[in-house]
């Protein structure tokens, strides 16, 4: 049985947990994360790997600019990862779009746009532009007749995620962190001076601990005082074989990976733990991204699968500090692929100061305790 | 390097493909990875990454080594594709072109 002592404990080894943890560690804190391993069900290893901005922010604006200013981040934290850790995580900001099939598509489409920035606290101007058929023409190669149009927004972009997965652990183990795999966390428990943890593999003491595993937060949560009401949500993806470069722009359900693949997706499920992959949703996410690129249709599928998102009620994230037990904090988002620079370069300082900012307070799970209404 | 039984030679018909724009002489009944390694070209592909020769391996589908172009259609395994009279084959190099 190991025991391990640490400034900070982090529970999840996804990109969530590893980014935070990467930047606490890059502030010369002793860090350890403690993850379940391979048998966990992990959003971080099956996602889309779009780094997104134009869609978010809808009844949160503060979410819109959180999101922006990780998008402006992400040049530089790819940069830094490559420069620690020469791993290429292949980012690119070329700007993405959202296209729309049949006029009655594009209008709904525009009109979310729309409502999304005209809210009154919306501070950030994400650049959106409706795009019309003609000059969608010059942008993107071989549209479908049915496409009428689409959204583009200059801050979105993409970058390959298993690598960057793979570039945060590499940068943990240089920065002297302590990473256990097979180590779930069963156990925390407030104490003089920290928290003690007990996992799978022994014990840890740590100043603070970080929860950031996932749906598992949801047990962990109330052990620090904190509330998690997360659940699955399950997305299905299809990736074609390596084909030439052909598709410069991320389109929110395809896109040319660095590689060359083309990664199809993504549906959006209620279905539990389960994660299989169903013929109909596949065959559904097939068929409309053959719509807007008629010559995929020719090119053959290798593989496909599905995954589970973490999702809050209202699909934004939570940043929490315990009150009862200040030094635990919970980390959860959908979008752990565009957040990562802003949780390593932004959120880990914050953490490692030992209090959110009061513009985090949008993010509380306090939110919740409001009743909704109809 | 790979040469045909002698009485597969005789039985058969010929079959003439192009391969690459050259004429290549076929069997009756070949697959067109067979037809390929005995007409002496073995390479029928680079890899999309390292850009490395491949040619067939398995000969029964599973190993994906055997990519060409038949007839403009990209990434068929041609040991699963049947010869035709005047098929026209193309080797791969790299990845395919999409709508290839
Ligand atoms: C189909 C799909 C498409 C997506 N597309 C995108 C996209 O395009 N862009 C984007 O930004 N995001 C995307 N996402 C979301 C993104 O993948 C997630 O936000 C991100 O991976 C979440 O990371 P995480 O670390 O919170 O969770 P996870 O990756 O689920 O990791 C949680 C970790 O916690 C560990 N854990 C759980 N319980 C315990 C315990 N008790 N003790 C120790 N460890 C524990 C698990 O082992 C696991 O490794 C997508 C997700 C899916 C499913
Ligand atoms: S040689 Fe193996 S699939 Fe054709």
């Amino acid at each position: 049985m190991r025991r391990d002592e640490a400034d900070f404990a982090v529970v999840g080894g996804g990109l969530v947990g590893t980014a935070v943890a990467w930047g606490l560690a890059r502030l010369g804190r002793r860090v350890l994360v403690l993850d379940e391993g391979d048998v966990a069900h992990r959003a971080s290893r099956g996602n889309f790997a779009l780094v997104w901005v134009q869609s978010k922010g809808m009844g949160m604006p503060r979410y819109a600019t959180w999101t922006r200013l990780s998008s402006d981040s992400w040049a530089g934290f790819a940069a830094e990862l490559a420069r620690e850790t020469g791993v290429d995580v292949r980012f690119e900001r070329p700007g993405g779009f959202s296209l729309a099939l049949g006029e009655a598509e594009l209008e709904k489409r525009v009109a979310q746009i729309r409502r999304l920035h005209n809210q009154p606290e919306m501070v950030v101007d994400n650049g959106f532009e409706v795009v019309d058929r003609a000059r969608l023409d010059a942008m993107l190669p071989g549209l479908g007749p049915e496409v009428a149009g689409g959204v583009y927004c200059p801050f979105d972009g993409h970058a390959n995620s298993l690598k960057l997965l793979r570039a945060l652990n590499e940068g943990l183990r240089i920065a002297g962190a302590t990473c256990l795999s097979s180590c779930t966390v069963d156990a925390i428990a407030p104490v003089a001076g920290g928290f003690r943890i007990d996992h799978r593999g022994g014990v840890a003491m740590a100043g603070r601990v970080v929860l950031a595993a996932g749906i598992g937060n949801a047990r962990l949560a109330p052990m620090v005082g904190l509330r998690a009401e997360v659940r699955p949500q399950r997305g299905q993806v299809l990736v074609t074989e390596r084909l030439q470069p052909f598709l410069r722009h991320p389109v929110v359900t395809v896109r040319q990976t660095d590689e060359g693949s083309v990664m199809l997706g993504d549906s959006q499920e209620e279905a539990g733990l389960d994660e299989t992959v169903g013929t109909p949703v596949i065959a559904t996410i097939a068929e409309r991204a053959t719509r807007m690129f008629p010559l995929l249709g020719r090119a053959n599928v290798v593989r496909s699968w599905a995954a589970l998102r973490v999702m809050t009620k209202d699909g934004f994230p939570i940043y929490e500090r315990s009150a009862a037990h200040p030094g635990a904090f919970l980390v959860t988002c959908h979008s752990g692929v565009t957040l990562a620079a802003a949780h390593a370069l932004h959120l880990a300082p914050m953490l490692d100061a030992g209090a959110l900012p009061a513009d985090f307070a949008p993010f509380g799970a306090r939110r919740f305790d409001v009743p909704a209404t109809a | 390097m790979f040469r045909r039984l002698p009485e597969a030679l005789s039985a058969a018909r010929v079959v003439r493909l192009v391969v690459d724009g050259e004429a290549v002489e076929a069997r009756e009944g070949d697959s067109l990875a067979a037809a390929l390694l005995a007409a002496g070209r073995v390479a029928c592909r680079t890899t999309p990454v390292g850009g490395a020769p491949r040619a067939p391996y398995c000969m029964m589908g599973v190993c994906f080594e055997c990519l060409v172009s038949v007839d403009g259609m990209g990434s068929r395994q041609a040991c699963l594709v049947e010869v035709r009279e005047g098929m026209r084959v193309e080797t791969q190099r790299g990845a395919r072109e999409l709508g290839r």
